[in-house]
C-alpha cells in the first residue's frame, strides 16, 4: 500500500478498546453483552433504553410521562442559554431529558421503573427527572407496586439552580411516604452516580445495589483532592469501596441484575401477602 | 374548614395575619436589591451573626446537646433544647466560626456525616416529645473530603432530608447566611422556610459553578448572578416563604437587632403552626416541596397549584394590595 494513510486496523465505529484490560472489542459483540467487556467484565456505561430492555420482562414496559420536557426557571445563560442546551441534548439523544420512566414487570413482579441516562447532560437532575421519579413513586404508592430507580448522574442540574436542589426534597418526600406505606424501593447505582442524586434518592433504597466498578461519590474527584491537597487512593469512591464501608447491600454484575431484582421483589411481595406477619 | 375548627384566623382588612407584618414577602417591596455578588459577600461576612450568636440572643436557657451516639460530636453542627418565649423547642444549626482559629475548629461550617446524624437524632427527639423544631442554615456545603466519603456523607444528608420530610412536629427553617446545596437542604425541609434578607441559597457555590460552566473560578460573580441565589430571587422562586429584614448596613453591623427580627419571626410562625394538626402539616409540607419544578407537558391539563393553607399565607406588600 504505497500511498495514503494506512487504513486503521480497528476503526472506532467497529471496535472499542477496553480501558481496563486493553482488549479490542467488536462493538456488536459488546452491545450483545450489554456493554460488558467479554474478557475482563469491565462494565461500560449503558444507555437508558438498553438498560430497560435488560431489566424488564420482554414487552411489559409501558413508558409513562414521556412528554415531560424542562422549562427554564432561572432564564439561565452561561455560554449559551439553557433551553438551547436542552434542545441540543434532545436532538443528539432523541430523548426529552435524563430519565425514562414507566411501568413494567420484573420477573413477574409489577414495578414502577425509572432509569437515568448519563448521556443526557451528564444525567443531571432537574425538574423533569424530579417530576418523573416523584410521579413514579406516587404511582407505586397508589398501586402498591415496588419502585426501582437506576441512577447514573453527575448530580443536580446547575442550570436550574435551587429549583434543581428542591427536586431532592420533592423526591425524598415521596419516598418517605412510600416507606411509611411499606412499599419497597430498590435503588440501583451505576457508573457514575455523584452529588445531589447520591445525597438523596440513590442512598435511600430499602435495598441499594451497585454495578461493579461504578464511581459513587458525594463530591467530584477535583473537589475532594483539592480539599485535602493529595491524591486519593486507587479505587476510592468505587462500588467495592462503598461495599466495604457498609453503604451497599451488594455489588451485582449487569448480567445478573434482572434476576436479582426479581428475587428481591418476589420476596417482599410474598412477605406482604403473608397475613401471618401482620397479625 | 380547618380555620373554623381552630377558629384562629384573625385576619386584618387585607386578609392577612397581622403577626407576619415584619416579614418581607414580596421582592418588589424592597427599596433596593443588593447585587448577587454583594449578597454572596454579605452572607459570607465573618462578622455576620452565626448560629450560636443568634441562638443565645433569641432563646432562653439554651442547653447544647452533643454527639451522634455513633462516632463523635461534630462542631460544625450545634443543637439542643431551648425556650422560645417560654415555649420549649429543639434547635439545630450549622455553625461557622467568627475567627480563623474558630473556623478551623468548626471546619468552616462544613459538617461531616456525624454532624448530620446528630441533627437527625435531635429531629427525632423533637418529634418524640412534641417539641417544635427550629433549624438555622449556614454552611458553604457539606465537607467534601475523603473522611466524609468514607463515613457516608451522601447517605447522612439523604437520611436527614428523609427524616424532616415526615417529622411529626412543626418545623421552621431560617437560612442565616450561606445555604450551600445538599449540605444546607439536610436542615431545610420545613413547614415554613425563612431567610435573612442577605442570605443566599444555591445548588453549588458560585465558584464551583463558574469553574464548571465558564471553566474559570474568576467568573464567580457572573455565575452568582445567573444562579439567582440571593434572598429576593429565592422569594420570587418560592424557595423561601419570606425574608427577615436585616438592619441597615447588614446583619453583621448589629447582632442584637438581627436576633430580635429573627425572634419576632419565629414566635409568629410557631404561634400559627402550633394550631395546625400534625397530619395537615405533613400534607402541606409535602405539597410545598411537590410543587417545585418547571416542566412542559404536551396535552396535560395544567391544574392550578393547590391553595396555600392559611398558616403559609403571608401578607403581601401594602403597595401591591392597593392595586
Amino acid at each position: 500500500m504505497p500511498f495514503g494513510r494506512k487504513p486503521k486496523e480497528f476503526p472506532d465505529h467497529l471496535w472499542t478498546k477496553c480501558p481496563n484490560c486493553g482488549e479490542m472489542l467488536f462493538n456488536k459483540q459488546l452491545a450483545r453483552n450489554h456493554n460488558v467487556c467479554t474478557k475482563c467484565e469491565h462494565h461500560f456505561r449503558l444507555g437508558a433504553r438498553e438498560r430497560i430492555e435488560l431489566l424488564v420482562d420482554k414487552g411489559t414496559f409501558a413508558e409513562q410521562d414521556a412528554g415531560l420536557s424542562s422549562g427554564d426557571p432561572l432564564t439561565f445563560t452561561d455560554s449559551k442559554p439553557y433551553p438551547e442546551r436542552v434542545s441540543a441534548a434532545q436532538a443528539k439523544s432523541g430523548e426529552k431529558d435524563a430519565a425514562i420512566a414507566g411501568s413494567a414487570q420484573i420477573g413477574g413482579n409489577p414495578a414502577e421503573l425509572v432509569v437515568m441516562d448519563f448521556e443526557f447532560m451528564g444525567g443531571s437532575m432537574g425538574s423533569v427527572v424530579g417530576e418523573k421519579i416523584t410521579r413514579a413513586a406516587e404511582r407505586a404508592l397508589a398501586l402498591r407496586h415496588a419502585l426501582v430507580v437506576v441512577s447514573a448522574s453527575g448530580g443536580a442540574r446547575m442550570q436550574e439552580g435551587t429549583i434543581a436542589l428542591m427536586q431532592m426534597g420533592k423526591i425524598v418526600s415521596a419516598l418517605a411516604r412510600l416507606d411509611e406505606a411499606g412499599v419497597p424501593f430498590v435503588s440501583v447505582i451505576t457508573d457514575p452516580t455523584t452529588g445531589g442524586v447520591l445525597a438523596s434518592y440513590a442512598s435511600l433504597g430499602d435495598l441499594i445495589v451497585a454495578e461493579p466498578g461504578a464511581l459513587i461519590r458525594f463530591s467530584g474527584e477535583r473537589v475532594t483532592s483539592g480539599t485535602v491537597g493529595e491524591k486519593l487512593p486507587v479505587g476510592f469512591g468505587r462500588s467495592e469501596f462503598l461495599l466495604e464501608k457498609g453503604f451497599l447491600d451488594q455489588i451485582v454484575p449487569r448480567a445478573q441484575l434482572r434476576d436479582r431484582i426479581a428475587f428481591f421483589l418476589t420476596a417482599f411481595r410474598a412477605a406482604s401477602q403473608d397475613m401471618r406477619w401482620s397479625l | 374548614m380547618l380555620d373554623r375548627i381552630v377558629g384562629a384566623k384573625k385576619v386584618d382588612a387585607n386578609g392577612h395575619l397581622p403577626m407576619d407584618a415584619d416579614l418581607i414577602t414580596d421582592s418588589t417591596q424592597l427599596a433596593s436589591r443588593a447585587s448577587a455578588w454583594e449578597a454572596v459577600q454579605a452572607a459570607r461576612n465573618i462578622k455576620r451573626p452565626h448560629t450560636l450568636d443568634v441562638i443565645t440572643r433569641v432563646f432562653d436557657r439554651f442547653q447544647e446537646l452533643h454527639g451522634d451516639r455513633g462516632f463523635r460530636d461534630d462542631p460544625a453542627i450545634v443543637g439542643g433544647l431551648a425556650e422560645l418565649d417560654g415555649r420549649p423547642v429543639v434547635v439545630v444549626g450549622e455553625q461557622k466560626g467568627a475567627s480563623t482559629e474558630e473556623n478551623i475548629q468548626r471546619n468552616f461550617g462544613m459538617p461531616h456525616p456525624e454532624g448530620y446524624r446528630k441533627a437527625i437524632r435531635l429531629y427525632r427527639l423533637a418529634e418524640k416529645f412534641h417539641l417544635p423544631l427550629i433549624t438555622f442554615v449556614d454552611t458553604p456545603g457539606a465537607y467534601p473530603g475523603p473522611e466524609g466519603e468514607e463515613r457516608g456523607q451522601a447517605e447522612a444528608i439523604a437520611k436527614a432530608i428523609f427524616t424532616m420530610a415526615r417529622l411529626e412536629t412543626p418545623i421552621v427553617v431560617v437560612i442565616l447566611g450561606e445555604g450551600g446545596s445538599g449540605g444546607a437542604l439536610a436542615l431545610a425541609i420545613g413547614d415554613v422556610v425563612l431567610a435573612l434578607q442577605n442570605a443566599i441559597y444555591s445548588v453549588i457555590s458560585p465558584e464551583g459553578s463558574a469553574a464548571i460552566l465558564w471553566r474559570s473560578p474568576a467568573e464567580a460573580e457572573r455565575a452568582a448572578k445567573a444562579m439567582r441565589l440571593a434572598g429576593p430571587d429565592l422569594l420570587d422562586l418560592g424557595v423561601v416563604d419570606a425574608l427577615i429584614p436585616e438592619p441597615a448596613g447588614g446583619a453583621h453591623t448589629d447582632h442584637e437587632a438581627t436576633a430580635k427580627s429573627v425572634k419576632t419571626a419565629l414566635v409568629a410562625q410557631l404561634a400559627k403552626l402550633e394550631r395546625v394538626a400534625v397530619a395537615d402539616l405533613l400534607s402541606s409540607r409535602y405539597e410545598r416541596f411537590r410543587a417545585f419544578g418547571t416542566i412542559t407537558e404536551p396535552g396535560a391539563v395544567v391544574a392550578p397549584p393547590p391553595a396555600r393553607p392559611w398558616w403559609r399565607r403571608l401578607p403581601k406588600m401594602p403597595g401591591r394590595d392597593q392595586k
